[in-house]
C-alpha cells in the first residue's frame, strides 16, 4: 500500500500542491496585511478618556484615539502594558501620541460630544466645542445645534475660499511665474548672442511689467481670499480645560465619530480614502493623499515602456534576424542576459554618473545656455529616470522578443517570401505583428520590475516633495525635466524619514497597499492587451 | 547493400534515363543545365540537366531525401534562406539565368509560386491571405483587391465556400481548404509557374482529391511543378515524370512511359514498391 503510493507519484503531486499553496498562502498574506493595515486607518475611531493616577497621587485626563496597546520586553502582561494614544493638540502637547501605563488607569470612558476637527497645520485637535465665531457674530453653547450648524458652515466657506485661493496659487500664479521665468530667459538667451537691442529689450520688459501687474492683480485677490477665509474663529475646550482658538482657514473637517452611525462612518471612510488617492500630501507628507506620488509613478511607467518597448524589440530584430550567429551574437546575448543580473542601484550610479551629468550636462551646454548656472537637464528628473528604467528593462524585453520571434514558424516566414515578399516585408507584414503578444510579455515584465523600483530613482529623479506635477496646462505641457513623486519612495520617507513615526505607520500600509494596486492595474492593461494580440494571431498555439 | 551496387552502375550512364525527346512537341519553360548543389561539404544536387514543359503538370517522385524538394525550391532560389547551401549551375526561366547577377529574387518568386506540403496560411483573414502578395506590390485599392481576390478564390476552386466568410481568420478552416487558400494566395499575383511541393501529404482523401482536380484545371494557365512520393498521385495529374535517386536525376519522360515502361531498373524497383 505504502509503496504502490511511493511508486504512483502521488506523493510529489502532493508535494507540489503543498508549495503552490504556501505561496499562495503567502501571497494572499501579505496583500491582506498591507490591505487591513492600510486601509483600517480611514475608518474613525472612537474617542475615549482615560483617568490615570499619577505616581504623584495627581490625576490625568487623557482623551483621545486608541492606537494599540505594547507589553515591552519581558514586562509583566498585567503590571507594564501600555496602551498607546493618539491626543492630537500638538500645539499643547507637543506630541500627538502618548503612552499610558495600563496598570495606573482607574477609568475609560467613551467621551461624548466631542469634536475632532483635522487641520491644514499641527494635526488634529480632540476637543469640546465651545463657540463659534461667525461673521463677526458669537455664537456660544446656549443652543448645542446652531453652534454645530454654525462651524459646519465656516469650514465648508472657508474650504471653498481655500480652494479658490489654491486654484489662484496653483494655475494664475503659477502660470505667470512660469511666463516670467521665459522671459527671463529669452532674455539671456538673446545676451548671449549679442542680440540684445533696445528694442526687444524694451518689447520683453513691456512684457515683464504686463505680467508683473496681472501678478498684482492676482496677488490681491489671494490676499483677499486669505483673508476672508481668517474671520471666522472655532474655540474648543480640551480635556485638561485649555481653551483654543482654530481659525477656519485651518480646518479641513471636523466630524464627532463618537456620535457617528454606521452610515455616516461608511460615508467618512470613502471621502477619507478619496482624499488619499486624490489629494496632495500634507505636513511633510504625513497627511493628506499621495496624488501626484501615483501621477508620477504610473507617468514614469509609462514612458520607461515607451521608451524600452521600440529598442529592444529593434535590438532583438537584429539580434535574431540579421546578426551573423556566430561567437560574437552569442558573446552580445550572454550580456544581455548579464545585464538583467545587475543591481538597481547600479543602474541608479550609472544614469546620475552617465545621463545626468554627462548627457544632461551636454544638453543644458548646448540648448540652455541662458538658464545656467541653474541646471535644466543636468539634474535628476523625470526623463532621466525613465531612461534609466529603460536601460535597467531593456534586457527583459529583448530576451522576451527574441523568444517570440524564434517560435514563429519557419513555414509562414517562406510563405511570405515565397509571394515575393522581401525580408524587411516579412518582418513587417506578418512576423512582428505574430510576434507582437511575446513583446507584450517582455513589457509585462519590464512594467513589473520598474513599477516597483526605488533605489536607481533616488539618484535620478525622484523627490520627497515635487512642488508641481510633470504634467501641467504651461506648454510645452509634459516637462521631462521636472522632478517627481514616486510611491515607492514615498512609503520610505513617510514610513522613516518622517518625524511623526507612530503617525506614519497606517499610512505606510496604505501607501504600499496603493502601490501593490497601481502595479498590478498596470499589469493586468498589459495582459489584457497581450491576451487580443495572442487571440488574434493564435495560430503559434497550434 | 546491394543498392550502393546499383547505384554506381546508374551513375556510370546517368543520362540514357532522361528522354528529352518526349518533350519535343512542347514549349519549355525551365531549363536546368548542370545544376549542383552543397550543403556545406555535402553535396545534395548532382550535375542536374532537366526541361520543364510550359503549362504541363511535371512530377518529381523519388524516395525521402533523394533531393527533389531541395531540387523544387532552387527554381525560386528559397534555398538561399539556408546559410550553408551554395548552388552552381544555371536554371533558365524565360532564357535568363535565375542566378545569373542582378536578377531580383522578389520578383523571381512573385513569378514562380510556391505551395508547401503542410498549409501555411497568414494568421489574417481569409481575404487579407489572398490580397497579400498584391499589398506587397503597393496594390491597395479596394475595387481590384476585391477583384483579384474573387477571381484568385474561384480559381483555387474555393470561392464557394468562403465568399460569405472573408474576413473570417483563416486559421479557421480545414486543411485541405487552407491548403487552397495557398494556392489562391499564390495564383492571385498571377506567376508563370507553380512549384507544390508535397500539396497534398498533409491532408485527408477528400482533400487531396480536390487539390488534384485543382492541378488539372490549373496546368491550363500555369506551368507546375509538384513533387510527391504518392505514385499513384504522380501517375494521376502529372503529363511527365522525373524520378530522383540520391541527388541524382535518374529518369525523365511521359507519365505514361515512366509508369508503364521504365527504363532504368532503378526507376522500376522505385515505381514496383521495392524500396523507398
Amino acid at each position: 500500500m505504502k509503496d504502490k503510493f511511493f511508486k504512483s507519484g502521488e506523493c510529489w503531486v502532493w508535494f507540489n500542491a503543498g508549495a503552490i499553496a504556501i505561496a499562495l498562502v503567502m501571497v494572499i498574506g501579505l496583500v491582506l496585511l498591507i490591505a487591513a493595515r492600510g486601509l483600517s486607518h480611514f475608518w474613525p475611531s472612537e474617542i475615549t478618556i482615560y483617568e490615570v493616577q499619577l505616581e504623584d497621587g495627581s490625576k490625568q485626563l487623557s482623551m483621545g484615539e486608541e492606537y494599540g496597546e505594547e507589553l515591552p520586553k519581558g514586562g509583566d502582561p498585567i503590571a507594564d502594558k501600555q496602551i498607546l494614544l493618539k491626543v492630537g493638540n500638538r500645539e499643547l502637547y507637543g506630541l500627538d501620541f502618548r503612552w499610558l501605563k495600563n496598570k495606573n488607569v482607574v477609568k475609560t470612558e467613551l467621551a461624548t460630544d466631542v469634536v475632532v476637527i483635522e487641520r491644514r497645520e499641527w494635526g488634529n485637535f480632540y476637543g469640546f466645542l465651545e463657540q463659534v465665531e461667525f461673521d463677526g457674530q458669537v455664537f456660544t453653547q446656549n443652543d448645542e445645534d446652531v453652534l454645530l450648524a454654525k462651524m459646519h458652515e465656516a469650514i465648508d466657506r472657508a474650504n471653498e475660499l481655500h480652494e479658490k485661493a489654491r486654484d489662484l496659487e496653483k494655475d494664475d500664479i503659477g502660470a505667470i511665474n512660469y511666463d516670467l521665468e521665459e522671459l527671463r530667459l529669452e532674455r539671456r538667451r538673446l545676451e548671449l548672442k549679442d542680440e540684445d537691442t533696445p528694442e526687444v529689450l524694451a518689447e520683453i520688459a513691456s512684457q515683464e511689467k504686463e505680467l508683473r501687474e496681472k501678478f498684482e492683480v492676482v496677488q490681491a485677490e489671494l490676499f483677499k481670499l486669505h483673508e476672508q477665509a481668517k474671520r471666522d474663529t472655532v474655540s474648543l475646550v480640551t480635556i485638561d480645560d485649555k481653551r483654543v482658538n482654530i481659525v477656519a482657514e485651518n480646518i479641513v473637517m471636523a466630524f464627532k465619530p463618537n456620535e457617528m452611525s454606521f452610515l455616516q462612518k461608511l460615508g467618512h471612510y470613502f471621502l477619507k480614502a478619496g482624499e488619499f488617492v486624490s489629494d496632495e500630501p500634507r505636513e511633510a507628507n504625513t497627511e493628506g493623499g499621495v496624488f501626484p506620488a501615483i501621477f508620477g509613478t504610473v507617468l514614469m511607467v509609462l514612458l520607461m515602456s515607451v521608451m524600452v518597448t521600440p529598442f529592444g524589440v529593434v535590438a532583438a530584430v537584429y539580434l535574431h534576424e540579421y546578426a551573423k550567429q556566430g561567437f560574437l551574437t552569442r558573446l552580445i546575448r550572454i550580456a544581455v542576459n548579464n545585464l538583467a543580473g545587475v543591481p538597481s542601484i547600479v543602474y541608479g550610479v550609472f544614469g546620475l554618473g552617465f545621463f545626468v551629468y554627462f548627457l544632461g550636462g551636454s544638453i543644458d551646454d548646448l540648448f540652455y545656455p541662458e538658464a545656467k548656472p541653474a541646471p535644466t537637464f543636468g539634474t535628476s528628473g523625470l526623463m532621466w529616470a525613465s531612461i534609466t528604467l529603460a536601460l535597467l528593462t531593456l534586457p527583459v524585453v529583448i530576451v522576451s522578443t527574441e523568444e517570440g520571434l524564434s517560435r514563429i514558424p519557419k513555414s509562414i516566414r517562406e510563405g511570405s517570401l515565397a509571394l515575393g515578399a522581401t525580408k524587411i516585408e516579412t518582418l513587417w507584414r506578418t512576423v512582428l505583428p505574430m510576434a507582437s503578444p511575446a513583446m507584450m510579455t517582455g513589457l509585462i515584465l519590464a512594467i513589473a520590475r520598474a513599477a516597483g523600483e526605488v533605489a536607481p530613482l533616488m539618484l535620478v529623479g525622484v523627490v520627497k516633495l515635487a512642488p508641481t506635477l510633470p504634467l501641467d496646462a504651461n506648454a510645452p505641457f509634459l516637462h521631462l525635466d521636472r522632478k517627481f513623486m514616486h510611491l515607492g519612495f514615498h512609503i520610505y520617507d513617510v514610513g522613516f524619514q518622517s518625524p511623526n513615526v507612530e503617525a506614519a505607520r497606517p499610512l505606510v500600509y496604505a501607501t504600499a497597499f496603493l502601490l501593490v494596486l497601481v502595479i498590478i492595474l498596470l499589469n493586468i492593461s498589459a495582459i489584457k492587451i497581450r491576451n487580443r494580440l495572442r487571440e488574434k494571431f493564435k495560430s503559434l498555439e497550434n | 547493400m546491394s543498392t550502393n551496387v546499383e547505384l554506381d552502375l546508374t551513375k556510370e550512364d546517368s543520362n540514357d534515363g532522361i528522354n528529352f525527346e518526349a518533350l519535343q512537341n512542347e514549349k519549355i519553360a525551365i531549363e536546368v543545365e548542370n545544376l549542383n548543389l552543397f550543403y556545406g561539404d555535402k553535396q545534395a544536387l548532382h550535375d542536374i540537366s532537366l526541361k520543364i514543359p510550359e503549362k504541363k503538370v511535371t512530377a518529381f517522385i523519388g524516395p525521402s531525401g533523394c533531393g527533389k524538394s531541395t531540387l523544387l525550391r532552387c527554381f525560386n532560389r528559397m534555398n538561399d534562406l539556408v546559410d550553408i547551401a551554395r548552388v552552381d549551375g544555371a536554371i533558365n526561366l524565360n532564357g535568363e539565368n535565375i542566378y545569373g547577377k542582378g536578377v531580383n529574387v522578389a520578383d523571381l518568386r512573385r513569378n514562380v509560386g510556391m505551395v508547401f506540403q503542410k498549409p501555411n496560411p497568414f494568421p489574417k483573414s481569409i481575404y487579407e491571405n489572398v490580397a497579400y502578395g498584391l499589398r506587397l506590390q503597393g496594390i491597395n485599392k479596394r475595387s481590384v483587391l476585391d477583384e483579384v481576390v474573387e477571381w484568385a478564390l474561384k480559381g483555387a476552386a474555393l470561392w464557394d465556400e468562403v465568399k460569405d466568410r472573408l474576413d473570417d481568420n483563416a486559421l479557421g478552416m480545414s486543411g485541405g481548404q487552407q491548403q487552397r487558400l495557398v494556392i489562391a494566395r499564390s495564383i492571385a499575383v498571377q506567376p508563370e509557374v507553380l512549384l507544390l511541393d508535397e500539396p497534398a501529404s498533409a491532408l485527408d482523401p477528400i482533400s487531396t482529391l480536390k487539390i488534384e482536380e485543382l492541378i488539372h484545371e490549373l496546368k491550363e494557365q500555369y506551368t507546375i511543378v509538384i513533387v510527391t512520393h504518392n505514385m499513384q498521385q504522380a501517375a494521376r495529374v502529372s503529363d511527365y515524370t522525373a524520378f530522383m535517386f540520391m541527388g541524382d536525376m535518374v529518369e525523365f519522360d511521359k507519365t505514361d512511359t515512366i509508369f508503364t515502361n521504365p527504363r532504368k531498373k532503378k526507376t522500376e524497383d522505385y515505381i514496383t514498391g521495392r524500396y523507398g
